[in-house]
């Protein structure tokens, strides 16, 4: 006799085929358990790199002999640095530098090969772009390597005295913005970044998916309102709940870890307006295609992810590979991180902000008007 | 003439996809009535009304709303119009008050705490008004729902089944007050399932499968169905039932309580059913038939010409 109130695997089985058809149904769950480790199998296996190499540099070229040629080349081939520009002055390269165009300028003074000669030691300076140390440690710690590498080929015969000395060359290595390599000054203003990427999206997805999903969206709709008004009216308190998120990270920032705020804050906060926009207008986009708050959230996830992975937050953006720069460089997030680390750290100016800004704005308003097309004032 | 009906409206028609959710209805209503609305589940009542107040855009149709064109005004006609839901539609994490307070500044009501005051001591909310609307009963959270549709002073009230789930007592003062304000030259379009709330109604819409089925008085409604019924008492109804369901003439046989009602279009067909069980054992007596007859007379038509 079986037990009636004992385990039965029919009860069992019933619910395991339940599960399986509520599952097959629910579209976007589904996209999500296959898509989530797809997109995660893809970025963490090809797109990030923890030892970035081909990274930009600006060089200034003042001496063509050839011990300077040699230096250059062997910097090339070390496959840390890449050529990207060559500017006459040292000023120049440093504004690209400031600029966050390059990762490093490498300068070969006037003279740099007689002075090699005669023992005199010329400067050979470099400096990096440290905002993001991730990016600048490894090939900084292997220049002095790279640069005896490159002078034991010619020093032999009359020149073997340059290997004989301790140390031929005077190399300059300045690790600019950020010169202890302090991992908070990086991550804390990008925490910025994320906190409002993830709140911003995610409030106002909900918010407006929430009205449809208990029905106070038809009384919305058959009350005299326009669909702007809706939209302001739902993006406005949370814009205000973004400037609390900042001033509350910043206020970290600045007492529990000490980044420098070389830059103006009030260029920050515009800075960051710009930013919160957008990331409420991807929020009230993501509202329109969503059925239900479930829907929602699992919408921001998917913008979530490669914000977080591909914008330079979690590892060096320049370590990427070009296809994912390139899909880095629509994401607002990667445009804000270089913001922030440029005005705190870098005390970038309104001209180096802009070159950034429009960007984040252009998205913003592409999202915004799939929003405007996707709401409806009706029921169809 | 034109400004005799709150409602006048001709071949309104609703598509979603390749199924006519509202096919070509037609309805006047006049200002100051209470027409009730009937159909059953899916029949496109809720349609229709979401197209009179603008919430959907109609696919076919024209006519006047409020002395507005039902198309092109939607605007104007929101601000005239009252539309209550069916299913509750405030917002449950606000009061009562800021419920009631929100939708006169959608509306941009003058005097506006006056206006929410007044609006909560008329339907007997004051002493409830900072409850939060999640937390009352549905009979409270349909008052809240119609105190928030008159706020603006509508002309026109279009109810979507507004008394499901309410008690008795809550429906039986609901409608008081809905005739009350019928009395001061408000108009009702009220959709409803319940056939005592449509015996109360000036006039009755019947709507099947998106199209208009019948429209009248309660006594036009009736005699135009052209229906005979008798009412039975005796033993073993339900075997009777089931026996006179088979024969011609015969379209229904619903027991109420201990009586069974029999029914049929065709008066001569029906008592020609009947003969052979008038009998000493059975309280035979014709009685006129009733709403639910007509309603349900009315729900097996298209589904026999569907059939066919």
């Amino acid at each position: 006799m079986k037990n009636p109130h004992g385990f039965s695997f029919a009860r069992l089985w019933a619910i395991v085929v339940k599960e399986f058809i509520q599952m097959r149904r629910d579209r976007v769950t589904f996209a999500m358990m296959i898509g989530i480790p797809l997109i995660q199998l893809i970025l963490f296996s090809y797109a990030i790199n923890s030892d970035p190499r081909h990274l930009s540099a600006a060089i200034v070229v003042a001496d063509h002999g050839p011990q300077g040629r040699a230096i250059l080349s062997a910097l090339r081939n070390s496959t840390y640095f890449q050529f990207v520009r060559q500017v006459p002055t040292e000023a120049e390269a440093q504004a690209a530098l400031a600029r966050g165009e390059v990762q490093f300028m490498i300068s070969i003074p006037e003279h740099f090969t007689r002075d090699l000669l005669r023992g005199d030691r010329p400067t050979l300076l470099v400096e990096a772009d440290a905002t993001d140390p991730g990016a600048t440690g490894g090939p900084l710690g292997a220049l002095p390597s790279i640069l005896n590498a490159a002078l034991q080929n010619d020093a032999k015969g009359p020149l073997d005295y340059l290997a004989s000395t301790d140390s031929p060359i005077d190399l300059r290595i300045h690790a600019k913005y950020n010169p202890e390599a302090i991992t908070h000054y990086t991550i804390v203003p990008g925490l910025l970044g994320v906190v409002l990427t993830m709140t911003m999206v995610m409030i106002t997805a909900l918010a407006i998916t929430r009205e449809r999903e208990s029905g106070t969206m038809e009384n919305l709709l058959s009350m005299p309102t326009r669909p702007l008004e809706v939209m302001i009216g739902k993006i406005l308190p949370y814009i205000l709940v973004g400037y609390i998120q900042m001033g509350l990270i910043l206020a970290a920032s600045h007492f529990l870890f000490h980044v420098p705020m070389v830059g103006s804050l009030w260029l920050l906060m515009g800075v960051t307006l710009v930013f919160i926009a957008a990331s409420l207008a991807v929020g009230v986009t993501f509202s329109t295609l969503a059925q239900n708050q479930r829907q929602a959230m699992q919408m921001t996830l998917f913008f979530f992810l490669p914000s977080i992975l591909l914008s330079g937050f979690m590892f060096p953006f320049r370590g990427m590979p070009n296809w994912a720069q390139a899909l880095g460089e629509i994401l607002p997030l990667t445009h804000f991180l270089r913001l922030v680390r440029g005005i705190l750290l870098k005390g970038n100016g309104i001209d180096d902000v802009l070159r950034q800004l429009w960007q984040i704005a252009l998205f913003g308003v592409v999202v915004l008007t799939i929003a405007v097309f996707r709401y409806r004032r009706t029921l169809d | 003439m034109a400004d005799e009906f709150a409602i006048d409206v001709k071949g309104m028609t609703k598509r979603f996809g390749k199924h006519t959710a509202v096919d070509h209805v037609d309805l006047q209503v006049r200002k100051g009535e209470v027409c009730g609305f009937l159909g059953p589940n899916g029949s496109g009542k809720t349609t229709f009304i979401r197209m009179l107040c603008g919430l959907l855009r109609a696919d076919e149709g024209s006519g006047q709303c409020l002395g507005h064109d039902v198309i092109k005004d939607s605007d104007t006609i929101k601000r005239q119009v009252g539309y209550m839901t069916q299913k509750f539609s405030f917002w449950e994490d606000l009061t009562i008050e800021e419920n009631l307070d929100f939708v006169a500044r959608m509306y941009s009501i003058k005097n506006r705490r006056d206006t929410v005051r007044q609006s909560l001591d008329r339907l007997g909310l004051s002493a409830r008004k900072d409850q939060l609307a999640g937390e009352l009963s549905g009979g409270w959270k349909q008052r809240l729902a119609l105190a928030a549709c008159l706020i603006h002073e509508p002309q026109l009230l279009l109810l979507d089944e507004p008394t499901a789930g309410v008690d008795p007592i809550a429906r039986r003062d609901f409608w008081k007050e809905i005739h009350e304000l019928a009395g001061q030259g408000l108009t009702f379009l009220i959709a409803t399932h319940y056939m005592d709330e449509a015996e109360r109604c000036h006039r009755l819409a019947f709507i099947a499968n998106g199209k208009l089925l019948t429209y009248g008085s309660v006594a036009e409604v009736v005699e135009q169905s052209h229906l005979t019924t008798w009412a039975v008492d005796g033993p073993d109804l339900l075997q009777l039932a089931e026996k006179l369901q088979a024969l011609p003439g015969v379209e229904q046989a619903v027991p109420f309580g201990s009586i069974l009602h029999i029914s049929g279009p065709d008066q001569a067909a029906l008592e020609q059913a009947i003969a052979p069980f008038r009998t000493a054992q059975y309280h035979w007596n014709q009685v006129p038939s009733g709403l639910e007859d007509v309603f349900i007379h009315l729900m097996e038509k298209p589904r026999e010409t569907s059939s066919q």
